[in-house]
């Protein structure tokens, strides 16, 4: 296990794990989300069954911007970034860990919220509740890929997390589309996940693909 | 006086970098303006000038850090100095280092990113520079000069062949600054290259080859020799 992509991983599981800096906020920022929703619709009727998958996918989407915009902090602080540009190892290693990182971090999350968000919105699954384990993963991955990305993009910029949500929302919209509709149908029964569910494996391949071809060039941008 | 490649090089010998009228401009700040310099292996070249003189854009040039504008660079025979990454060591202002991490848990981060080369252990390189390695400190908590001595450390562990060191004796005390120059008088003797930049000329002046003055962005003067005071 000394492959950079494994090392980079250890080292940002090990300075979260010192510091729970992610996953609180995180955490925070999606229990308001999912507590302020529960309050303003009546999460008891049968209305919050179909709204519920969306709650819990922008929960997830606001709680992760508030992640990914600190995902190259400690790169950027004390010029750590530099140090790992003049290093031999592959940048897609670099990033890719960081993906896997932010990826845990709000699965963690989501592990979490998932019991508070069935119990305040008196949620039944009424089609197949495993599928959930498929969907809210790839969802997050597409998120978290291209968020990292993006935070990458927007590093030398000032007010770089404003940029990383005017970039990141509109290019994860797809995503979010093929996450709300595969979870609400699947907590509802109606229709079938499966096409979004493919949806989303394509969206992952896509943007991982692309945003590993991309990021050499973009961390050696000036 | 822009320095001709003549003027510093006058022995036929392979060059570990050179640059050839390098320009760089930062929108319309010409930091660096026709820069011309070679270095030679084994040697040690110390950057005088003022603040924004472009000391510190010449290192990261030659880091591979910064693309020059104009004019040509060459680094152990690549014209990309990122090419030669492995081969290069670069300590800047900033410690370059993890805060959260202690000293050896940031080194030994580091060395598993120079696959296939070989590298100093962490304990060993930490006590060359005068660091106790079982410190359980995050750098966070370290000294200004810990850190500073952390991360020559963190750049000497790779065994560099060309050293880049921007105000290595910054914030340090003269005990300390005395084991530095006592450590990179070493490793020039190894035929390895040093650039460092400094306001304290005096203190490079025991391992200085050639000192090299930068004005405005231009070579001002470049002698052989120590720095004079």
């Amino acid at each position: 296990m000394n492959s950079p992509l494994w090392t980079h991983l250890v080292k940002d599981l090990r300075i979260e794990w010192r510091s729970f800096d992610a996953i609180i906020s995180m955490l925070f920022f999606s229990g308001l989300v999912v507590v302020l929703f529960s309050l303003a619709f009546d999460p008891r009727g049968e209305f919050s069954q179909q709204i519920a998958g969306g709650v819990l996918c922008v929960a997830t989407m606001f709680a992760s911007v508030s992640a990914l915009n600190q995902a190259w902090t400690r790169e950027i602080r004390h010029q750590v970034m530099d140090a790992q540009r003049m290093a031999p190892a592959s940048e897609a290693q670099l990033f890719l860990a960081k993906v896997i990182a932010n990826f845990l971090f709000v699965t963690i999350c989501q592990v979490v919220l998932a019991p508070v968000f069935f119990i305040l919105y008196n949620l039944q699954v009424a089609g197949e509740a495993w599928k959930l384990a498929l969907v809210l993963p790839l969802g997050t991955w597409a998120l978290v890929s291209n968020g990292v990305f993006f935070a990458a993009l927007a590093m030398s910029s000032r007010s770089r997390e404003l940029v990383l949500s005017i970039i990141l929302f509109p290019i994860f919209i797809p995503a979010l589309l093929a996450m709300v509709l595969a979870t609400g149908s699947i907590l509802t029964g109606d229709g079938d996940p499966n096409l979004w569910i493919k949806m989303l494996v394509a969206y992952d391949i896509i943007f991982t693909t692309v945003s590993l071809l991309l990021f050499e060039t973009v961390l050696h941008a000036e | 006086m822009p320095a001709q490649s003549s003027e510093v090089a006058p022995e036929q010998t392979a060059l570990c970098a050179s640059v050839q009228q390098v320009s760089k401009l930062f929108g319309s700040f010409a930091a660096l303006r026709q820069v011309s310099v070679d270095f030679e292996p084994g040697r040690c070249y110390v950057l005088l000038g003022e603040n924004g003189a472009g000391k510190s854009t010449l290192l990261r040039i030659l880091a591979g850090l910064l693309r020059p504008t104009m004019g040509k660079i060459t680094v152990f025979d690549k014209h990309e100095p990122h090419d030669a990454r492995e081969r290069i060591g670069y300590m800047s202002h900033a410690p370059m280092l993890y805060d959260e991490l202690t000293a050896v848990e940031n080194l030994r981060y580091f060395a598993k990113l120079y696959p296939g080369r070989q590298c100093l252990a962490p304990e060993e390189v930490l006590r060359q520079v005068g660091l106790d390695p079982a410190l359980t400190r995050t750098i966070g908590q370290y000294s200004q000069g810990m850190r500073q001595r952390t991360s020559l450390a963190r750049v000497l562990m790779p065994i560099p062949e060309l050293l880049l060191l921007d105000e290595p004796f910054s914030n340090m005390d003269v005990e300390s600054v005395r084991q530095m120059v006592e450590l990179l008088a070493g490793f020039r003797h190894a035929s390895r290259t040093i650039v460092l930049t400094t306001h304290q000329r005096e203190l490079a002046a025991p391992i200085a080859d050639w000192a090299l003055t930068l004005r405005a962005g231009r070579v001002a003067s470049l002698d052989r020799g120590s720095p004079t005071l």
